[in-house]
């Protein structure tokens, strides 16, 4: 075999374009991102440096941001699992279906969609007097105004942020299972094993990889959530739906403050990175590669 | 016997499950064609007392949803086309050359996946306001075009084309830049479909930045822009606010309908790419 000349100098051609972009577009950002977490920076007007300040009065009192935090961990933590249980239950159930294509389809439609029109969407089911609060005054329940109530405008958002990414991991699960080995799955019911015990024991087993992946991205996504409590509510009543992104985006584009609102981006920045540490380097444990 | 019988009452729970589920959009298309007034009337009911298509006519005449629409297609078609240019490139370094530190450079180009947007936001705009590109065409599609994301599904694909291709042109003279253009390129095409269907969507459906970047909604303004303008201008009614909804989902409802096979295979290669 003929030794190879490196093909350094024609890589180095074909990458030009994408390192000049990512320099410019997300290496340089992020270092400035770090940067004007520690400066007092106006979006005119003088810029001074203000050490650790930003991050101190983030737990000043009337700061939004403890709130918002509050916010956004709840919504993970409530997100995450409901959202991979009931994706993988409907991606197991459409797969015995006859018209699982049409139905994986259907799920994926609101993913796809733009999030500022289902959020109007769920604006008009949950308005007082509207289609739900019919529905549920028949059965005898006496609704409260969801999105204007403090304790259930968080968790009306988090039915709506779930609906729209449904048929997401609904798809990855979907794709995951269409190629679950045949011969594994017969062997174990050769050896006699039920159909739950072949679902527990063997073909979720095997879906570790796709579940992992899924969680991992489902988790990013929750930690990032906005448009949904932005449009219904606005982060209220009071600051009961407020997410760290809104908190970053009022701080910065309607407060003026950019340097102050780089700080509580900078702790979302650190979450995500941490959990998903966390995840990679937890994933020895439970999931299974071939 | 028993096992059909609940087959069959399975197939029904879905079905009602799935119509349940799209039930929200149903309701709205068909709120969308109400008169004024009776998008809240009691009892509720699915039709209203006529179906009032100037509904439609009225929403354009209201907000320029028309040019909402243009900007979308131009911000979309245009970032779209970057990006595919950008990642293919890219790919082929990554997944046809061989060359040293390869595998490390890719890895550092994953780490950038990482990096949300909303992080970037406030030095992006920064950058782009040094740059005078506030409310710009290029400040609504550069800043998102060269995300690491393309780049590895391509080369995902590209790995998979048998390398004799490669060595095959080689032989016969062409250089690299030939064998990207006459070889791989045609062969990534169904790759290329699946990375340009997602980015467009990605484009189309973005809200954050064009928020933050976009001043002149009606010149640069998208359809989620325009919407949520028109939803938060008091005095818009309900029916033409579900109408102006509706406009804004078409699209994205035909875009999931007829490229259905790429979508979802694109979800497969990335999900299973997890591996």
């Amino acid at each position: 075999m003929a030794r190879k000349r490196s093909e350094g100098p024609a890589a180095l051609g074909f990458l030009v374009p994408s390192v000049v972009g990512l320099t410019i577009f997300v290496m340089v950002p992020t270092i400035l991102a770090i940067a004007t977490s520690l400066f007092d920076w106006p979006t005119f007007g003088d810029v001074e440096f203000a050490g650790l300040k930003n991050y101190q009065r983030l737990f000043a009192r009337g700061s939004t941001f403890p709130a918002a935090l509050r916010n956004t961990i709840v919504f993970t933590l409530v997100i995450v699992p409901l959202n991979l249980v009931l994706t993988l239950g409907l991606a197991f159930w459409v797969a015995t279906s006859r018209w699982r294509r049409f139905y994986r389809v259907l799920f994926f439609v609101p993913v796809v969609t733009p999030t500022v029109a289902t959020s109007i969407i769920w604006k008009m089911i949950y308005q007082p007097g509207g289609i739900l609060d019919d529905l549920l005054s028949r059965v005898g329940f006496t609704m409260p105004n969801l999105l204007g109530t403090g304790n259930t405008a968080l968790m009306a958002v988090v039915v709506v942020v779930i609906w729209n990414g449904l048929g997401y991991n609904t798809l990855i699960f979907s794709a995951a299972i269409d190629q679950l080995p045949d011969d594994v799955i017969a062997a174990a019911r050769i050896d006699g094993a039920s159909g739950w015990r072949q679902l527990w024991h063997v073909k979720i087993p095997l879906l570790t990889p796709a579940i992992f992946f899924a969680t991992t991205i489902t988790m990013i996504h929750a930690f990032q959530v906005f448009a949904q409590p932005y449009v219904m509510t606005a982060g209220g009543p009071g600051t009961a739906t407020v997410t760290v992104v809104m908190d970053v985006y009022q701080t910065a584009f309607q407060g003026g403050a950019l340097g102050a609102a780089s700080a509580p981006a900078m702790v979302l920045f650190a979450l995500i990175l941490v959990v998903t540490a966390v995840q990679w380097l937890g994933q020895r444990k439970w999931v299974h590669y071939e | 016997m028993l096992l059909r019988v609940r087959h069959a009452v399975s197939e029904g729970l879905l079905l009602i499950v799935a119509l349940l589920f799209i039930f929200p959009i149903v309701y709205t298309v068909a709120s969308s064609l109400k008169p004024a007034g009776e998008v809240f009337s009691r009892p509720p009911t699915l039709v209203g007392s006529e179906l009032r298509w100037a509904n439609y006519t009225e929403v354009f005449e209201y907000a320029p949803f028309h040019r909402y629409i243009l900007n979308g297609v131009i911000q979309s078609g245009l970032g779209t086309v970057v990006v595919l240019i950008v990642s293919a490139l890219a790919a082929y370094a990554f997944g046809i050359l061989r060359w040293r530190g390869r595998d490390q450079t890719l890895l550092a180009y994953l780490a950038t996946m990482m990096i949300p947007q909303e992080v970037l936001v406030i030095p992006m705009f920064l950058l782009l306001q040094r740059l005078g590109w506030i409310n710009t065409w290029q400040a609504l599609i550069l800043p998102w075009a060269f995300g690491a994301f393309g780049t590895f599904l391509l080369r995902q694909f590209f790995l998979s084309l048998p390398y004799e291709l490669v060595e095959a042109a080689r032989v016969d003279g062409c250089n690299h830049w030939q064998t990207f253009l006459r070889v791989i390129l045609p062969l990534a095409k169904p790759s290329l479909a699946v990375l340009g269907v997602w980015t467009f969507i990605t484009y189309w459906n973005s809200f954050l930045w064009p928020l933050i970047v976009v001043n002149d909604i009606v010149e640069l303004g998208n359809v989620s822009i325009g919407l949520q303008t028109f939803f938060g201008e008091r005095g818009a009614a309900w029916n033409l606010i579900l109408a102006a909804s509706v406009i804004a989902i078409a699209p994205t409802i035909l875009v999931v309908i007829l490229l259905q096979k790429h979508l979802v295979k694109g979800i497969a290669t990335v999900g299973l790419a997890g591996r």
